[in-house]
């Protein structure tokens, strides 16, 4: 068995799982195939045939319109069939396990899974699964795994800060909120140290801060205002209510006061900063409305390029064999 | 076998004088990337009158996709005028199977309905396997299926040809 399960025997992206260990090579390609794909959405007809004739399921085993959303757009104009499977109501709740509801699937001749599951590492056992099987020909994309990765979101945040930034040898990237609940800002970390970036910050209140985070290779802060200082980009976080167990804040009131963006505490970070967001957003939870529809926000185009990357990591996928 | 490759440069020269006067006065000419985007940039240099220019990249149209994948680096299809009802002259650098030339056409009609769109191409090396023929071609030359003819292009922008063993049949 390969060590890195996203890779096949030669070395090419088989599964896109997590962004931790993926090679820096890998990470590029699907940043350079995304630029000719956000051309498309400008033509009169926004799709290409590459996955025609290829059935390509969502499992949201946890519920996400956003992401499925712009899954299901990506895979449409790649002109494949798109199924979507609303997972927890339907086979699991009767007693099927994922692996059977997997080899199901499959023998509808399935050729793509995107999932997105609330427990850590459930794209990685299913990738895993089917490498096991032989069923070597069926592609996984980790659309959001618990708290681990989201590599997607990773890859189209890595891809809106090259956008604006091009030379990201030099950046300072703050990365602010609930950094320990967010699977966002793990694959975040993790793709701007492949890229090269010098130096990343997480920025929130101790309870919110991994005890790990250290050893990720970033700076830690607590004080938001030394913490987005001088910065290139500001990532806020959203705050995960649904995700939080037992009292880690006072109260939301509190959170925005010390960490919610506002146009003066974004008035410290560098005078071309662009702040992003992965939404939904929670208005004056962490960000302040003024903000979010200013002219730093890039948080929209953040959603149009996220179509683009992943159109560029299912093409690239798609044609990939064992 | 290179000493009798002919010269790029002349058979670009060759190509323009068979353009010249037969193209569409307002006709924008559309490169298939790499070397037949070079070739338009300097057909447009050549020719009279004013011929905007485009270049495609037909990686999404493919058909050999699900056998080989996608190519390691897809460039930017960069079409900066309307297709619809324009007159379309194509330019690539080798025409062989055909393949290239079908794909191209299929992702230029998802741009718009072009009035016309005629082939332009420096080499044609036989081997056709779609009825695809160029309208302007410089020079017809053979050459072992074993082998491919690549176009280089210098820093100075002189180009060059050049032959490589070439990958299976079915990738070109």
């Amino acid at each position: 068995m390969n060590r890195n399960p996203q890779l096949n025997a030669s070395g090419e992206l088989h599964h896109l799982l997590t962004l931790e260990g993926l090679p820096r090579e890998h990470v590029v390609r699907i940043l350079d195939t995304a630029e000719s794909f956000v051309s498309i959405a400008e033509r009169e007809v926004k799709k290409v045939p590459l996955l025609r004739g290829k059935s390509i399921f969502n499992l949201f085993f946890e519920n996400s319109t956003r992401t499925r959303t712009t899954f299901e757009i990506a895979a449409k104009r790649l002109s494949a069939d798109v199924i979507n499977l609303n997972i927890g109501a339907s086979s699991t709740s009767k007693g099927e396990t994922v692996l059977d509801t997997i080899d199901n699937l499959c023998a509808m001749q399935a050729d793509m899974f995107v999932v997105r599951h609330a427990q850590s590492g459930a794209a990685h056992m299913i990738a895993q699964h089917l490498n096991a099987t032989s069923q070597t020909h069926v592609h996984v994309i980790n659309a959001g795994d618990g708290r681990h990765q989201h590599p997607t979101q990773g890859l189209l945040d890595l891809f809106t800060i090259r956008h604006y930034k091009k030379d990201l040898t030099r950046l300072r990237v703050a990365i602010v909120g609930d950094v320990l609940h967010s699977r966002v800002a793990r694959s975040l970390i993790h793709g701007l140290t492949t890229l090269g970036v010098p130096e990343v910050r997480v920025v929130g209140p101790k309870t919110l801060i991994p005890t790990g985070a250290a050893n990720m290779g970033v700076q830690i802060h607590h004080d938001m205002r030394t913490g987005v200082r001088d910065c290139d980009v500001v990532v806020m976080l959203r705050l995960q209510n649904e995700r939080m167990r037992g009292a880690l804040l006072p109260s939301a009131g509190e959170f925005f006061k010390n960490y919610g963006l506002t146009e003066e505490k974004l008035a410290l970070a560098r005078s071309d900063a662009i702040v992003m967001h992965p939404g939904p957003m929670n208005r004056g939870v962490e960000i302040d409305s003024p903000v979010a529809d200013g002219k730093h926000s890039v948080i929209l185009p953040q959603v149009t390029f996220g179509i683009a990357v992943r159109m560029a990591v299912m093409g690239i996928l798609g044609g990939v064999n064992a | 076998m290179s000493d009798r490759l002919p010269d790029a440069e002349e058979l670009v020269r060759v190509l323009a004088e068979q353009m010249q006067g037969a193209i569409a006065h307002e006709a924008r000419l559309v490169g298939i990337h790499s070397g037949g985007a070079w070739i338009a940039e300097r057909l447009a240099g050549m020719l009279d009158g004013d011929h905007p220019v485009g270049s495609i990249d037909v990686s999404f149209y493919r058909d050999d996709y699900s056998r080989v994948g996608l190519k390691p680096t897809v460039k930017r299809t960069s079409l900066p005028f309307e297709i619809d009802g324009a007159r379309l002259v194509l330019v690539d650098d080798v025409l062989y199977t055909g393949r290239s030339v079908r794909a191209a056409l299929n992702e230029l009609f998802d741009y718009g309905r072009p009035a016309s769109v005629e082939l332009a191409v420096l080499i044609d090396r036989g081997g056709r396997e779609l009825p695809i023929e160029p309208t302007y071609c410089a020079t017809r030359l053979a050459i072992v299926e074993s082998g491919t003819f690549v176009l280089q292009r210098a820093d100075d922008g002189t180009l060059t040809l050049a032959v490589e063993d070439a990958p299976a049949r079915s990738e070109r």
